[in-house]
């Protein structure tokens, strides 16, 4: 059976159009890339309710905070490296500062940008975001899980971070339900445990298959909510499986990995391995390149786990 | 209407007089942007803005963002007079626990929105005079900027889509006190031509003395007349206005008065006139 596969950024769209019907608080905002996030398909029907701010993403940042003190629910897009990086502050002082309703969902993050080069793929905006208090993170796996997260922030009050991808990503076997703050297993195993989130989830159950090949038993988790952490979950995994790889298509500073480790080296401390971009900008090439390079494959963490059972 | 004036420039005297108590008590500050924008902000609240202090929610207020946040003084003491919350609160500014921050956030009954990092505030407000639209509701949205503030990138972007959006609703003022931290605005970084600057952003640009009651309530007037594009008031100012050793002193951007100074600045003020009698007599 083929297995599904969707964009996340089209899941988006469709689901914008969903609550727009059901909510006529719902406003949706974009900086020239409503065609690329698919907040067009919101414009196309709610034109009265959808503005474009041009290339000027600090504006738009701060005038949905305005927005949303109007008792709004304001969803806005644009890359995720715009939505990050450019308007932090806007971010910090405008929207989370004044804990608004205000969901930045940003697309074309990661690695996995491919062909457009470093300057586009952002992947220091978990990190960034996470240090603000107030801002809540998630960053789906896949396209049905998209519409979980989106409908979450919709249903929770306060400023949300959702991360999603550029290119079609395939359903993930044994989703459970998403819950805001929690992480689950998705693949059973008993050596060593990966946790993950995003496209990585996909890379750790490939990785998980061919290690099962080799007689090695690797369970997988998914971690889709970064902020609240499931701090729960990660204990009862360090004490279970004592070896842990954290795997991200992020710098491997502030994101997943400093999550788990932030947990862990306080409450039960274990070793922990990392998949990750380390310390360096990314570059053009197919998406397939560059997670090979920048060691984030499935074939990549089948290596490191082998290195790690052997220590 | 020259009882109506005088009854402002009441208003006015007594916040300056707030704001120098305040300030000394705090022991830091800033009294200079507070005092130039005074005039603007006692039109505002007493004047201008439909608001209710007893229903600081009420969805059909007008709306007022201090953009220029650092200038909250004047603002607290505005929102106290009118009855948001009871003046013994101006002595505690900038104290631990305090609810009047340094800078302005929600915690306090009136504020709408948090600022104090400069260039953010005229797209708040921008959001907001949006939102107002979409309700299709009535209020307008004010916003007060520094000189300097905008010389922040934000602004400019903000100024570019309210036309865009045409935002008639709102109307900006900027507190043109020619001062800014580090020196004089035509040093640091020239403005000017200003309001051929705003005009060519598609904005109705006025320009008037912004410590003219008479001349502010009519910029304000016209504003609310404009239809199909945002309004921008250039308020010529004094910094420091007022208080005769903080008037064009850039150091009193921030810098609380001593004791010493406060007494003396205090005195300057003057007593305010009860003009009660007038009001009776006028009605």
């Amino acid at each position: 059976m083929a297995i599904e596969q969707l964009y996340q950024r089209d899941v988006y769209g469709k689901t914008l159009v969903e609550l727009g019907k059901r909510d006529p608080r719902v406003i949706v905002l974009d900086a020239d890339l409503s065609g690329s996030t698919r907040t067009i398909l919101f414009a196309k029907e709610f034109p009265d309710r959808f503005f474009n701010f041009g290339v000027a993403e600090q504006n738009m940042m701060a005038t949905s905070a305005g927005i949303a003190s109007c008792s709004k629910i304001v969803f806005l897009s644009t890359f995720a490296m715009f939505a990050s990086a450019r308007a932090l502050d806007q971010v910090r002082n405008s929207i989370c500062y004044n804990n608004l309703n205000v969901k930045i969902v940003a697309t074309h993050s990661g690695i996995t940008v491919g062909e457009d080069g470093a300057s586009h793929q952002a992947l220091e905006d978990i990190n960034f975001m996470r240090a603000i208090p107030n801002m809540k993170i998630i960053v789906p796996a896949d396209g049905p899980e998209t519409r979980s997260a989106i409908l979450t922030a919709y249903e929770t009050n306060g400023p949300f971070y959702v991360r999603l991808g550029r290119a079609k990503v395939p359903s993930i076997e044994n989703r459970k339900e998403f819950v805001l703050g929690k992480g689950y297993i998705c693949a059973d195993g008993k050596d060593i445990a990966l946790v993950a989130c995003g496209v990585m989830v996909n890379e750790a159950l490939a990785a998980a298959k061919t290690l099962k090949e080799k007689g090695k038993d690797a369970a997988v988790f998914n971690f889709p909510t970064i902020k609240p952490f499931d701090k729960a979950l990660i204990v009862e995994i360090a004490k279970k499986y004592g070896k842990i790889i954290v795997c991200e298509e992020h710098q491997v500073t502030g994101g997943l990995y400093s999550a788990v480790c932030e947990t862990l080296s306080h409450d039960y401390p274990v070793l922990v391995e990392r998949i990750g971009v380390e310390d360096r900008f990314g570059q053009s090439g197919s998406p397939k390149e560059l997670m090979e390079c920048y060691g984030l494959s499935a074939n990549c963490i089948v290596k490191k786990c082998e290195e790690f059972l052997r220590k | 209407m020259e009882t109506k004036i005088k009854h402002l420039k009441n208003k006015a005297t007594e916040i300056r007089k707030l704001i120098v108590e305040m300030l000394a008590k705090a022991g830091s500050g800033h009294p200079g942007g507070s005092l130039s924008s005074t005039d603007i902000i006692t039109c505002l609240y007493f004047e201008i803005m439909r608001h209710d202090p007893k229903n600081p929610a009420w969805p059909d207020r007008d709306r007022f963002h201090l953009s220029k946040g650092h200038c909250c003084p004047a603002l607290y003491a505005a929102l106290s007079l009118s009855g948001y919350f009871p003046r013994e609160k101006l002595w505690t500014l900038r104290k631990f626990n305090s609810m009047l921050q340094g800078h302005p956030d929600k915690r306090v009954p009136g504020v709408e929105l948090a600022s104090g990092s400069l260039g953010q505030g005229l797209s708040i407000a921008l959001g907001m005079a949006l939102s107002g639209k979409i309700d299709k509701k009535g209020y307008r949205v004010y916003c007060l900027m520094g000189d300097g503030e905008i010389q922040e990138g934000n602004i400019w972007e903000a100024a570019m889509a309210a036309a865009h959006f045409k935002a008639d609703n709102l109307c900006g003022i900027i507190d043109y006190n020619h001062f800014q931290i580090d020196g004089r605005t035509d040093d640091i970084m020239n403005l000017e031509p200003l309001l051929n600057k705003w005009e060519a952003f598609g904005w109705h640009a006025i320009a008037c003395d912004g410590h003219n009651i008479k001349e502010l309530l009519e910029a304000f007037r016209i504003a609310n007349s404009v239809k199909l594009k945002p309004t921008v008031i250039i308020a010529h100012t004094v910094k420091g206005k007022g208080v005769s050793f903080m008037e064009h002193v850039v150091d009193f951007h921030g810098r609380a008065p001593t004791e010493k100074e406060r007494e003396i600045a205090l005195h300057e003020l003057g007593e305010i006139e009860n003009i009660e009698k007038d009001i009776e007599e006028e009605e």
